[in-house]
């Protein structure tokens, strides 16, 4: 008689649905999968370690490039730890224009796991709908930090600088029309905040536009119910946070939670899903976007209403103003230790945890009182939940491997670090 | 015309009459084989273009626009790109059939158009039982794909070929079921005839009384191309490319040519078997207040329709592909025999009790 194997295959690194550089070993039973063994540290670039070796605010740009859908978070949870360890908290101002990124950094996060969840699944429109939006994210983090990605805005004592009064505009390259120049500065007239306003307006309209896609589309819901369900005892067992958790119908939300920043005088829901499978999953997330518009439009209000210092005004560890160095000793001196040194930090040991778009990001923080952090430890959602990959796909085919995989929300700068 | 070729070329027409009439049939088929190739393959390019910029307006961008007159060049900047890449063949392939396979797939797709009634009373090969064979040749053009993913030797392309393999079988049914019902209500196996009987206008076609068969049909052939939301055998996000993963140069171009000449095909089908092929939506009775007015022209039947009401399948799949998921291999088999074989038959039985007590456009 034939004897029967199983049938190894190899999915990744270099694969369309791999996320990055997810190198999966799948052993199936024709297109059922028996086991998944994924294998990590494909992108690992020593993060932890690179942050031992130089000042404490040199880090801070690392922090973007680790989990790099959703940067500002990441310096967020690195900040925090810092101003933890320093005992200062950020004028308020600063913590609204925190939050307030924090949320743009939400739905940034959001729709690209949207556009390339549903082009997993085959639903090729939603991947250029989305990054339509975020286009527009982007252009705000570069408004506030001139670049459109790794921004190193938030800085221990607040942040960089203030909101900008004028949103950049787009100027004629040669390549498009004058008309459609005009269209594309209409929101761009006034400030920061007028943008950001006009995009929380027409957003939902564009959420609405992705549902109407996916929520109620057949296939969508054949391939996503009931596809790696997880229950909420074993999501808590697994170290699920975040939408994973919320998905399993776990109420569960740092911003509520353990508020930090300025959460707690803002007005939110927190979904939760019911089954735990990727289609609640998905609809958590869809409800989170909504969320993280109304807090935009708080935080926005708010903004408006209340000018104010961003930084904090104590030069041991802010660089004094470039107007007071001029004629002032001592900003002179403060500046100049803080950009050839930087600032130490009294030795202790700190841990902040942020609601990151994933779950919950946490910077464990050691200090020995040098200027530079003894250990710092990352605590990044994802390699929770892709731990708990084999327990996802076991019994399913290799298609749903591709839908997991996608709800999952796998970014592998914060899993490989 | 023909007078003044022969008294100005009286030697060609010598060399013809010396040619064995088995090779002069030959030659007249050619030179209509030809054409219709020529203008198949183009098309193919031009739908290429087409689904771009369909797809990508669909997708708020713009589409190719680069080479040529609004990107009109780009199909020929992709053939010519295609074709000076270097085929690459795996070293554990079985070469012989790794390069038959695309040929196999191609071949058939464009045999198929044979049968089909272009404009009336014509099409290259007339014979009886057309139908019969556009079965046997759209079924063939699977060997290409399973051959393929065979002969690669990848874990992906064997899975991508098992799938293609199964889906084919569970449409194959579905697809023959509901030719049975065109076969019922044109009564000839001749595509010819069966465009003939859906003489008279939109109501007179076969798509009202066969509407059950009609969808089934359509979206059969939409799986049996492999298009999405069916693309499981291609299944860019879990098989990478499936059955053509390891297929580059001319070899892929051979399946790309594949896949959209079936796409026409499949097209060109569903019009003559259900729309009426090239026979005109206002031609019944109903119509002739359009007669002695300026309209008079639509009345007319024509290759002017057939592509008109091709070119709108063709916008189906591309519309089909811009905006459904793609459905699991599984769920593909279930729609395909738990749902489309018990509709086809169930209808195809309703059908016999219509023939039989004579009611319904076929009745006459």
């Amino acid at each position: 008689m034939a004897e029967f194997q199983n049938y190894t295959m190899n999915f990744g690194p270099q694969h369309p649905a791999a996320h990055g550089v997810l190198r999966l070993v799948l052993e199936m039973n024709g297109e059922v999968i028996q086991d998944a063994d994924p294998h990590i540290g494909l992108l690992h670039r020593g993060t932890e370690k690179l942050a031992e070796n130089k000042p404490y605010n040199h880090s801070i740009g690392y922090m973007d490039r680790l989990d790099y859908v959703s940067m500002m978070c990441n310096e967020h949870s690195y900040v925090l730890a810092i101003e933890k360890l320093l005992g200062v908290r950020p004028p308020i101002r600063a913590q609204y224009i925190r939050v307030m990124f924090d949320e743009i950094t939400r739905i940034l996060n959001h729709l690209l796991w949207l556009a390339t969840h549903g082009l997993d699944i085959g639903a090729m429109a939603l991947f250029l709908f989305c990054f339509r939006e975020r286009e527009d994210l982007v252009d705000c983090y570069e408004a506030v930090s001139g670049t459109r990605m790794h921004a190193t805005y938030y800085r221990p004592g607040g942040v960089y600088r203030d909101l900008p009064d004028r949103m950049p505009r787009h100027q004629n390259a040669g390549n498009r029309s004058d008309k459609d120049i005009k269209r594309l500065n209409e929101d761009r007239q006034g400030s920061l905040l007028d943008f950001l306003e006009a995009f929380t307006n027409r957003f939902p309209g564009h959420v609405d536009e992705y549902e109407t896609l996916l929520t109620d589309n057949r296939i969508w819901k054949q391939r996503t119910v009931n596809i790696g369900v997880v229950s909420p005892e074993r999501a808590k067992q697994l170290g699920f946070t975040g939408p994973m958790l919320r998905g399993s119908g776990v109420e569960w939300d740092l911003r509520k939670k353990q508020p930090y920043e300025v959460y707690a005088n803002l007005d939110f829901d927190i979904p939760v899903g019911v089954n735990g499978d990727c289609y609640d999953r998905y609809l958590v997330r869809i409800e989170e976007m909504r969320q993280s518009n109304n807090i935009i439009k708080q935080c926005i209000t708010w903004l408006r209403d209340n000018p104010g210092p961003v930084m904090l005004d104590d030069h041991k560890f802010t660089p004094p103003s470039r107007v007071e160095m001029k004629d002032d000793m001592e900003s002179l001196i403060h500046h100049f230790k803080l950009f050839t040194e930087g600032y130490c930090i009294p030795a202790g040991e700190a841990y902040a945890a942020v609601e990151h778009p994933k779950g919950e990001f946490g910077i464990y923080m050691v200090s020995d009182g040098a200027n530079k952090p003894y250990r710092v430890k990352i605590r990044s959602p994802g390699f929770a939940h892709i731990s708990a990959m084999k327990e996802m796909v076991v019994g399913h085919m290799l298609a749903d491997v591709v839908a997991v995989i996608g709800t999952v929300d796998i970014v592998f700068g914060d899993i490989d670090r | 015309m023909a007078g003044w070729f022969e008294t100005t070329f009286p030697f060609a027409v010598n060399l013809w009459g010396m040619l064995p009439p088995l090779l002069q049939e030959l030659i007249i088929i050619l030179l209509q084989v030809l054409p219709l190739v020529i203008v198949v393959i183009l098309c193919v390019a031009f739908l290429t273009y087409f689904e771009r910029k369909v797809i990508g307006y669909m997708h708020v961008r713009i589409g190719p626009n680069r080479v040529g007159p609004k990107g009109l060049g780009q199909p020929f900047a992709d053939v010519i790109k295609l074709l000076i890449k270097e085929i690459i063949i795996p070293a554990n392939s079985n070469k012989f059939l790794f390069l038959i396979a695309p040929i196999l797939a191609l071949v058939p797709a464009l045999a198929t158009w044979a049968v089909i009634p272009v404009f009336p009373g014509f099409a290259i090969a007339d014979i009886n039982a057309g139908l019969l064979y556009v079965l046997a040749l759209t079924s063939l053009g699977v060997y290409g794909i399973i051959l393929a993913g065979w002969a690669t030797n990848s874990k992906y392309a064997l899975l991508g070929a098992m799938r293609s393999a199964a889906q084919i079988v569970a449409y194959e049914i579905a697809m023959g079921f509901a030719l049975v019902g065109v076969l019922m209500a044109g009564g000839s196996l001749n595509l010819g005839d069966i465009v003939e009987a859906q003489s008279g206008g939109v109501t007179s076609w076969f798509w009202l009384p066969l509407f059950p068969l009609f969808l089934v049909y359509f979206i059969s052939g939409v799986a049996e191309t492999n298009r999405a939301p069916f693309d499981v055998a291609e299944g860019e996000s879990e098989i990478v490319a499936g059955f053509h993963v390891e297929y580059s140069g001319a070899a892929f171009a051979m399946f790309f040519l594949g896949e959209y000449a079936n796409i026409i095909l499949i097209a060109a089908l569903t019009t003559v078997m259900f729309v009426g092929g090239w026979h005109s939506a206002f031609s019944g009775p109903a119509f002739s207040f359009m007669d002695d007015t300026v309209l008079a022209f639509l009345r007319e039947p024509g290759l002017f329709w057939l592509a008109l009401k091709m070119s709108f399948f063709l916008y189906l799949f591309l519309w089909f592909r811009a905006t459904f998921p793609r459905y699991r291999y599984d769920q593909i088999m279930r729609l395909g025999w738990k749902v489309f074989i018990p509709i086809t038959i169930i209808w195809i039985a309703v059908e016999g009790v219509m023939v039989y007590a004579k009611i319904g456009p076929w009745s006459a």
